[in-house]
């Protein structure tokens, strides 16, 4: 019974941490179907989230949901602000010039976030408490819970977003043909900066909703980034329910493989899977081949 | 036949300074960082084959330079070889593990292969943190043995200098040669139409998995110098970070340029050194050259200074007629 139980508490955590892949995924998701860019500073916005948070807390003394509130209107702020100062002005977008300067990009965040909050490492409290809550065998915090709750939340506003709103509707025109979207009418660099402002939101929530488990620090944004692209990858970058699934997939195949087989490659096994899918299936698990990504 | 000769006549050029420049710096300090401009130039240049030519980003790069190091540091200070042996059989397996992975990884382009190189570089620097039997893990692999020619050993900092640089030259003198090639040729031709390239009769996959090896074996030649000239080497060496740093000597440099790449990894090198008050906030530095020299200077600073000062020079002669 104990390796079962021990399994359920895997499966638990993985799926926590995979929902937030799956926020960070579908922002890298929402920014390649409006602009063919892989934001590599995407990361670093989910970093940005948990540091302004921290932030608001510690120096503006604001409570809690306020707190959360300014940190994803900054973050978001700063993802908007980082497309018209360095992405919009670009006169010729090649692949290779984008991938340069949102890597210039992400490492200006980080250095920016260093030198102004330090290298330390900080604690960000729990949204209501850290009394586990018993279910079945497996034990489950409540902060797993907010996981879940809000990662929904934001996943069902975004669907609702893109399926019922003008906006959301032009943004998918985009994502579809641009010129025809620009043809009809439709200000395509708009929708471009919301696609940046959307996906910013999404990321800086993740990383508010996961520092309370993880900690917080200037460098977290790397990782948590890569992982939100892997999951969007084994989703076939969709913006939607694949990268959901991708995201849940990762965590748990992450989770158990470092409670099964080795913590200290933990890191490995979401790049190896990653490779995988790029190698074998690179239009994703759940999709068939539409369009050309390799 | 012309251009030819003015190429000869710039290498010879640059064998000159190399060779004289010990004349200028004497001391220790500044000699240890001409041997990093060295093994940078080495890495900027076998990165720059790869993406300034054949157009195929890698961010993995640190990784093949890593194995290297590691590759010749285990084989000399645990399985005592000879160092020389332990550099050839450092090149030739990582050029082997590229051409193998080449295949699949070059198949992908763009993102994907930027994410994909990615992903690789960290599985590899995760290894060198984790097979702590092996690297010694997080605090390094120590004892490992200078090379040495005879009884002649490469010890001090004016004999590494030399060491690295003849490496360096040639490096440099077997690009120059590759890239005025007919494989040189069509390496371009890749990069600016894989299509056109291959309808033209060339064989693109082929030849940007060979570049890619080639690269990489470079890398780890590169690698192997440096465990052999630090005795020393730790993962924290071979990260992301410095993945990057590679791209944007190389970015600041030019696309495409060899003797490029030799000023983008001199910057860089002694940058840093100068910036040393500014302890770890480099990086600020390195992102925002990346963004600055991407949008206003595509074509690096080998082919934007030149531009830039023509832009100006006629700027001013334009504001003289103007007055007149």
């Amino acid at each position: 019974m104990e390796l079962a139980d021990q399994i359920a508490q895997y499966l638990v955590s993985g799926l926590s941490t995979g929902a937030i892949y799956a926020l960070i995924g579908i922002g890298f998701a929402i920014i390649y179907n409006s602009t063919d860019i892989i934001n590599f500073a995407q990361g670093e916005l989910v970093m940005l989230g948990g540091m302004f948070t921290l932030f608001s807390l510690n120096v503006l003394h604001l409570p809690l949901p306020l707190a959360i509130l300014f940190a994803v209107a900054a973050a978001t702020a700063v993802g908007v602000l980082f497309e018209r100062l360095t992405i919009r002005p670009l006169k010729s977008p090649t692949p290779l010039a984008l991938i340069i300067i949102t890597i210039g990009g992400s490492i200006l965040i980080r250095g920016i976030t260093m030198m102004i909050g330090g290298k330390d490492t900080h604690a960000i409290p729990a949204f209501s408490g850290s009394e586990p809550i018993l279910i079945g065998t497996a034990t489950i915090l409540p902060q797993h819970l907010w996981i879940f709750a809000l990662t929904a939340l934001a996943i069902t506003a975004n669907k609702l977003f893109f399926e019922y709103t003008i906006t959301g509707k032009a943004m998918r025109a985009c994502a579809v043909n641009r010129r025809a979207a620009g043809l009809v009418g439709i200000d395509v660099k708009r929708m471009v900066l919301f696609s940046f402002a959307i996906s910013s939101a999404l990321g800086s929530l993740a990383g508010i909703i996961v520092a309370p488990l993880t900690m917080t620090s200037y460098d977290v944004g790397i990782m948590l980034g890569l992982k939100g692209f892997c999951a969007a990858i084994i989703g076939g970058l969709s913006g939607g329910i694949g990268t959901v699934l991708g995201g849940l997939l990762l965590g748990v195949l992450e989770s158990l493989g470092a409670g099964l087989i080795s913590s200290g490659y933990k890191d490995a096994i979401a790049f190896i899977i990653l490779l995988l899918i790029l190698f074998i299936r690179p239009q994703g698990l759940f999709t068939k081949a539409q369009t050309e990504r390799v | 036949m012309l251009s030819a000769y003015r190429e000869i006549v710039k290498f010879l050029l640059l064998v000159a300074i190399v060779l004289l420049l010990p004349l200028l710096i004497q001391e220790g300090y500044l000699l240890n960082v001409m041997v990093f401009v060295g093994i940078h130039s080495i890495l900027a240049l076998a990165l720059n084959l790869l993406l300034g030519y054949a157009g195929q980003i890698s961010l993995g790069h640190a990784g093949f330079f890593g194995l290297g190091a590691y590759i010749s540091g285990i084989l000399t200070a645990t399985y005592s070889i000879n160092p020389w042996a332990a550099m050839l059989a450092a090149a030739t397996l990582v050029t082997l593990l590229a051409f193998i992975v080449g295949f699949p990884i070059l198949k992908l382009k763009g993102h994907y292969l930027a994410m994909a190189t990615l992903g690789l570089g960290i599985i590899i620097y995760i290894i060198f943190n984790e097979a702590v039997d092996h690297t010694g893990g997080p605090s390094g692999l120590s004892g490992i043995p200078n090379l040495s020619l005879g009884g002649f050993s490469f010890d001090s900092d004016l004999r590494n200098y030399y060491l690295i640089w003849t490496f360096t030259l040639v490096a440099i003198g077997l690009s120059l040669n590759l890239v005025n090639s007919r494989i040189g040729r069509a390496l371009r031709a890749i990069h600016d139409s894989e299509v056109a390239a291959r309808v033209m009769g060339v064989n693109a996959r082929l030849l940007k998995v060979q570049i890619f090896a080639l690269s990489a074996g470079l890398s780890a030649v590169a690698g192997s110098l440096y465990a052999h000239t630090m005795t020393f080497v730790a993962p924290a060496s071979f990260g992301f970070n410095f993945s990057v740093e590679l791209v944007t000597m190389v970015i600041i440099g030019g696309l495409a340029s060899i003797y490029g790449s030799l000023l983008g990894a001199a910057l860089l090198t002694v940058l840093p050194e100068m910036l040393r008050a500014f302890q770890d906030y480099d990086i600020i530095v390195y992102g925002l050259l990346l963004i600055v020299i991407t949008m206003f200077m595509p074509g690096g600073l080998v082919k934007g200074l030149p531009g830039v000062l023509t832009a100006l020079r006629r700027k001013a002669a334009k504001e003289e007629s103007g007055d007149a």
